[in-house]
């Protein structure tokens, strides 16, 4: 049972970091209809930044966080500036591909910034443990829960109260109607972006807790996106809902594959969030939560 | 009908492959320059060309799924890998004390069974495609890549494993082998000459396929569905149908291309199959020009001689370096770069790609002195 709950926690906790990433996802996708493949070069470039305001400048590490979201959002606007905002109106294919191009450029710059060691990104709460009975939590993972759950509930508050929020969703719903009420959509494209490329730095740097950073950590964004397909792409409640359950998945598997299906090999965690994609999809072509496209002939 | 080329009376006539007296002129020099460029160039450069003809032929594969059928799929390293390891499996030695399979078949056997292979997990998961669309297969296909990359670490007996690998298929077909020095009809060919004339030969047939299948009605068909696809299925153009076509035909090309590939290189490791593979294959196509057989082969070729025109870059620009450590940016970096920053830049100027490029000049002259 102790081992069942602590690798429910785990699961919940990177979970909670797919949700981040997924909300990113989410929050470009319903605005400008692309599926950001930069996000994991975004995620990168702002878990590096931690790492260099952190350890090179050696600034506290709340300070080098916020500069690290700052920096990711500011280089997610460039990026929606230079590349996305000339695409406007072309297939959303040929966008998406060119979000794989940008993601290529990202992590080969930022790799090489990195080195080939594995950089701590001096989190406070390192390898420390909270004990709740037998239960033995790592505080990185409580942490990480809480601050997803509170940055997400921030966001669905200013999506829903604020005057920008419901230009967002404005756009979101018809980007001609809401230009006509006067509405900025390009604003409200560099917001989303930005928000986005925000929500990777601090999901790089929650990846980062714990083992730190190398030059294979970019491929777990690219696993956010099963739990982003799984909710439904154009709901970020659904897409939260896919990220945990993705999470779960990979908990328990990461804690009884080896001994009940050893014979799929080692590592098999790292599959599983796709091979959940393949079956949910299967069943439900447009995901848990998903709008079903309405086709007009 | 002499004088007047442009004038056809048919429809045979206007959709034949060389439909114009300058391209049957070009493309036969073109036969004849590529027959007799290996025994002009050096080695090194002759295989880095028999890789970009074999490349050219898992090119042409993804347009025929992405390009003429619009199924994206970022999921062609997973079909290239099952064709090479099929093949690898097929040739290798027959050996009880090794722990890797081999059957020590022939190139007869192995190359249509790698083509086989990789269609056969084309036909199972082309029933993704069915119910899902545009950016969902994109994900579910990248998906593909990374179970097909668990797959081929664990399975250690077919793979070898990570960091051990595996020898790569022989091409021997009935006793010839193409990879050793050998005579042919009096001339003698090097190892690189042979593995030339190999590639060359298997991508024309392909390629010539690849082209009949697209001015064909199935070529028709992946237009339709590729374009609207609704509008198709009320035409009568059956969507599983053709979308099941696509993915078979275009996960046999790749198997093909798998097989032959590492041919060259001699050894396989399971973790040559990743993303980036998948990747440059996109690039390859989107450079070249999207739903263009010859398109396809300009863009292989690119991409493969990419690589070599970046090693002679550190002596022109010194803060690149050729070494692994030195310099702000490694040749290797910037090869990986130039892959992301060229689909970018194809992507916003010239959507068809170098195809298109081709088109332009080639209209530029057909106006001349009138351009505008």
């Amino acid at each position: 049972m102790t081992r069942f709950l602590q690798s429910a926690v785990a699961g919940f906790a990177q979970g909670s970091i797919y949700a981040l990433l997924a909300v990113g996802f989410v929050i470009i996708y319903k605005s400008t209809r692309v599926v950001n493949f930069a996000l994991p070069g975004l995620m990168i470039l702002g878990a590096y930044m931690v790492v260099y305001f952190g350890s090179v400048l050696a600034l506290n590490f709340w300070l080098a966080l916020g500069l690290a979201i700052l920096a990711a959002a500011l280089c997610a606007l460039g990026i929606e500036r230079l590349a996305i905002r000339p695409m406007i109106g072309k297939p959303v294919f040929a966008i998406a591909i060119i979000t794989i191009g940008i993601d290529i450029v990202l992590r080969v710059i930022v790799n090489d910034l990195l080195g080939s060691n594995v950089r701590n990104v001096r989190d406070p709460w390192g390898l420390k443990t909270l004990e709740l009975g037998a239960v033995v939590i790592q505080q990185r993972r409580v942490a990480v829960v809480i601050a997803a759950a509170v940055v997400v509930s921030l966001l669905l508050v200013f999506f829903k109260y604020t005057r920008i929020g419901l230009a967002m969703r404005a756009a979101a719903f018809d980007q001609e109607a809401a230009m006509a009420q006067g509405i900025s959509v390009g604003m409200v494209f560099a917001l989303s972006w930005a928000l986005a490329g925000g929500l990777a730095a601090l999901a790089g740097m929650f990846v980062g807790t714990g083992s730190g950073i190398d030059q294979q950590t970019a491929f777990v964004a690219i696993k956010a996106l099963p739990g982003v397909i799984l909710g439904g792409i154009d709901s970020i409640q659904g897409a939260i809902v896919g990220a945990l359950i993705v999470g779960l998945f990979e908990g328990f598997s990461n804690t009884y594959q080896t001994q009940y299906l050893g014979f799929l090999g080692e590592n098999v965690s790292q599959v599983v969030p796709y091979v959940v994609l393949f079956v949910v999809l299967l069943v439900r072509p447009y995901g848990l939560f998903g709008t079903p496209e309405i086709e007009r002939v | 009908m002499r004088g007047r080329p442009s004038l056809y009376t048919s429809y045979e006539q206007d959709s034949s492959l060389l439909n114009t007296p300058v391209k049957r002129f070009w493309v036969g020099a073109l036969l004849a320059t590529l027959v007799v460029a290996p025994f002009r160039l050096s080695p090194d450069l002759t295989l880095l060309l028999a890789t970009a003809f074999i490349v050219s032929i898992g090119a042409i594969g993804l347009n025929i799924v992405t390009g003429y059928a619009g199924q994206v799929s970022l999921g062609h390293a997973f079909f290239i890998g099952i064709g090479a390891y099929t093949a690898a499996v097929l040739n290798g030695e027959p050996s009880t004390t090794s722990d890797v399979l081999g059957y020590g078949l022939d190139m007869w056997i192995w190359l249509p069974a790698a083509g086989l292979m990789a269609a056969l997990a084309g036909l199972i998961v082309s029933p993704l495609a069915f119910r899902l669309r545009g950016l969902y297969l994109a994900i579910v296909t990248l998906g593909l890549v990374f179970i097909g990359e668990h797959i081929f670490r664990e399975a250690e007996v077919v793979t070898g494993g990570v960091g051990v690998g595996r020898r790569a298929a022989e091409p021997e077909l009935f006793g010839f082998s193409f990879a050793d020095p050998g005579t042919v009809l009096g001339v003698p060919l090097a190892r690189d000459q042979g593995l030339y004339f190999m590639a060359l030969v298997v991508l024309v047939v392909m390629a010539l396929l690849a082209r009949n299948l697209a001015r064909s009605s199935v070529g028709r068909a992946f237009a339709a569905v590729r374009d609207r696809d609704i509008a198709a299925e009320v035409m009568g153009v059956s969507l599983r149908k053709h979308k099941l076509m696509a993915f078979t035909i275009s996960s046999f090309y790749a198997g093909i291309a798998g097989g032959l590939l590492y041919t060259i290189t001699r050894f396989l490791e399971p973790s040559s199959f990743g993303l980036l593979l998948s990747v440059q294959f996109i690039a390859m196509v989107l450079i070249g020009g999207v739903a263009t057989i010859s398109g396809s082969i300009l863009g292989a070729a690119f991409v493969t001689l990419l690589p070599r025109a970046i090693e002679e870059a550190p002596r022109f620009a010194p803060f690149i370096s050729a070494s692994a450590s030195g310099g702000f940016l490694t040749t290797q970096q910037l090869e990986q770069i130039l892959y992301g920053v060229l689909i970018v830049v194809f992507l916003i100027f010239e959507p068809r790609g170098l195809f298109g490029l081709w088109v332009r000049v080639r209209n530029y002259f057909k106006a001349w002195p009138f351009s505008y």
